[in-house]
């Protein structure tokens, strides 16, 4: 009895210490706070042009799991009026105060984090904007330098699918889909 | 089994559920929330009112740095003057300015009125701004100072005044909170002084103490209900003057803000809808008016 007790404790603890192994060396989770969001759009009248600085992002590199945030009134534009227009018009962001995307990595198996290199890759998930959510997939590249993962990516997001709608005074002044760019270096690694 | 391995046993199987959390680790639905947020974030507070003015009043709101704001105001006659004149559309007082923000916290402006053809000018400055988060700080003060100068010409038979004698000043300090999404509220007192006055008495002094409150409260997105009052507390002849208040809306339209309203005051600076409001609401002598704001981005924030 004493025996079988005694294997059991050693094959837990075993089975418990290899567990904790393999989530070190094969799955980090790498983050940061400072991801860059920025967005386009073109229109005939008036160009739309903003940037955030403070994303917050993060990739579990053993799943290819990744989530990204941004808070809606970091976005900083060129005119006054536009970012006041964004925030109390469009977006309404005390109301709504971020979006987020959640999704995963396509083929997260055929990247190396621990060596240099650089990957096209497919990024699948659900973009939530304005308390709508869609599923979105862009497409992006991974950079690996010195173990440290840089995502860049690039998608159209249509504005109508998000619920914000454009007053018909300015509809010819603002374009209905906006390119959003997203480029996050995940230096930051969870401990 | 006896009890010690018992005991044993169940201290393994403890031993062995406090490493699932490590092992649960693969889990993905949060990951955000494993990262400690940052607590040292502050937010300015902003969008308290649509516009740099309640009604009459300079709200606690700023233009925005490197924004001209071209300003028209419109003041009609009282509603009770009747058909003939179109319920007071006949009459109309104006002016025309510009207020332009040098940085987000200071703005100056200039304008010109056709009542008494006066010209004036202004400073606000945003002493602090309301601010959310670390550090936070429940409202923002604001400072206006302004200049207000008669250039009507002296009537025949008249002695001509020097312009020191048509120059008044105006000091204010708006104290005001952004409470909700929705609503505003702030208290403006206020100081207007006037170099010269037209018959000093008791009541009459070259200065002139008044209280004035403001809000907003918004009814959707793009249009808001305001409304503004000022309690004269010295230094005009209450059985002549009336306090000044304004109700009205406002309605955003991207590029301009259009606040339609109904006061009884037809002066549009500080100095003449303060001292020189003689229309009683509870006559009828109601201004119909309308402020018209459209705002020009002349210096473009570098983003990048």
């Amino acid at each position: 009895m004493r025996k079988n007790l005694m294997m059991i404790r050693n094959i837990l603890l075993i089975s418990a210490l290899l567990g904790v192994f393999i989530c070190q060396v094969k799955g980090q989770k790498v983050y940061t706070k400072n991801g860059k969001v920025t967005f386009y759009s073109k229109a005939p009248l008036e160009n739309i042009d903003a940037v955030n600085k403070s994303a917050t992002a993060i990739l579990f590199t053993k799943t290819g799991a990744i989530q990204v945030s941004v808070s809606i009134k970091g976005f900083e534009f060129e005119k006054a009026l536009m970012q006041e227009h964004f925030n109390e018009n469009y977006l309404e962001s005390d109301k709504y105060p971020r979006a987020v995307f959640s999704g995963n990595v396509q083929q997260n198996e055929k990247i190396n984090y621990s060596n240099d290199g650089m990957y096209m890759v497919t990024v699948k998930g659900s973009l939530m904007i304005h308390n709508v959510s869609r599923d979105i997939e862009a497409q992006g590249k991974i950079i690996i330098v010195n173990s440290i993962p840089r995502l860049i990516a690039e998608f159209n997001v249509s504005l109508e699918v998000y619920n914000i709608t454009i007053p018909a005074l300015v509809a010819n002044k603002i374009s209905k889909t906006v390119k959003i760019a997203v480029d996050c270096n995940l230096d930051n690694v969870l401990k | 089994m006896n009890y010690a391995n018992m005991k044993k046993l169940r201290q393994l199987i403890i031993i062995s559920l406090l490493y699932v959390p490590r092992l649960s680790l693969a889990q993905t639905d949060s990951l955000l929330n494993l990262i400690q947020p940052d607590n040292k974030t502050r937010e300015y507070v902003t969008s308290a009112f649509k516009s740099s003015r309640v009604v009459n009043n300079q709200s606690l709101e700023m233009i925005g740095k490197g924004v001209l704001d071209l300003r028209i105001l419109h003041r009609f006659g009282p509603l009770n003057s009747g058909a003939t004149n179109l319920f007071g559309l006949d009459q109309a007082s104006f002016r025309l300015g510009f207020d332009y923000g040098i940085t987000k916290n200071l703005t100056v402006g200039i304008g010109r009125s056709t009542y008494q053809k006066e010209l004036d000018g202004l400073v606000k400055w945003r002493i602090v701004q309301q601010v959310r988060g670390y550090k936070a700080f429940p409202v923002s003060i604001i400072w206006v100072s302004g200049v207000t100068a008669n250039t009507a010409p002296v009537p025949a038979g008249e002695n001509a005044k020097p312009i020191s004698d048509r120059t008044g000043y105006y000091h204010e300090l708006i104290v005001g909170r952004k409470f909700s999404d929705k609503f505003s509220f702030q208290l403006n007192p206020i100081l207007v002084h006037r170099n010269r006055i037209p018959a000093a008495s008791e009541d009459e002094k070259n200065e002139v103490f008044a209280m004035g409150a403001g809000l907003r409260f918004k009814l959707s997105k793009r249009i808001a209900f305001i409304a503004d009052y000022d309690y004269v507390l010295s230094g005009l002849d209450k059985s002549i003057y009336e306090n000044p208040l304004g109700i009205g809306i406002d309605i955003e339209t991207g590029g301009h803000v259009f606040q339609l309203h109904f006061s009884n005051s037809a002066g549009l600076n500080e100095n003449a809808f303060l001292t020189h409001s003689t229309n009683k609401w509870s006559k009828g002598e109601i201004n119909f008016g309308f402020n018209l704001s459209r705002v020009f981005s002349i210096r473009k924030h570098k983003i990048k």
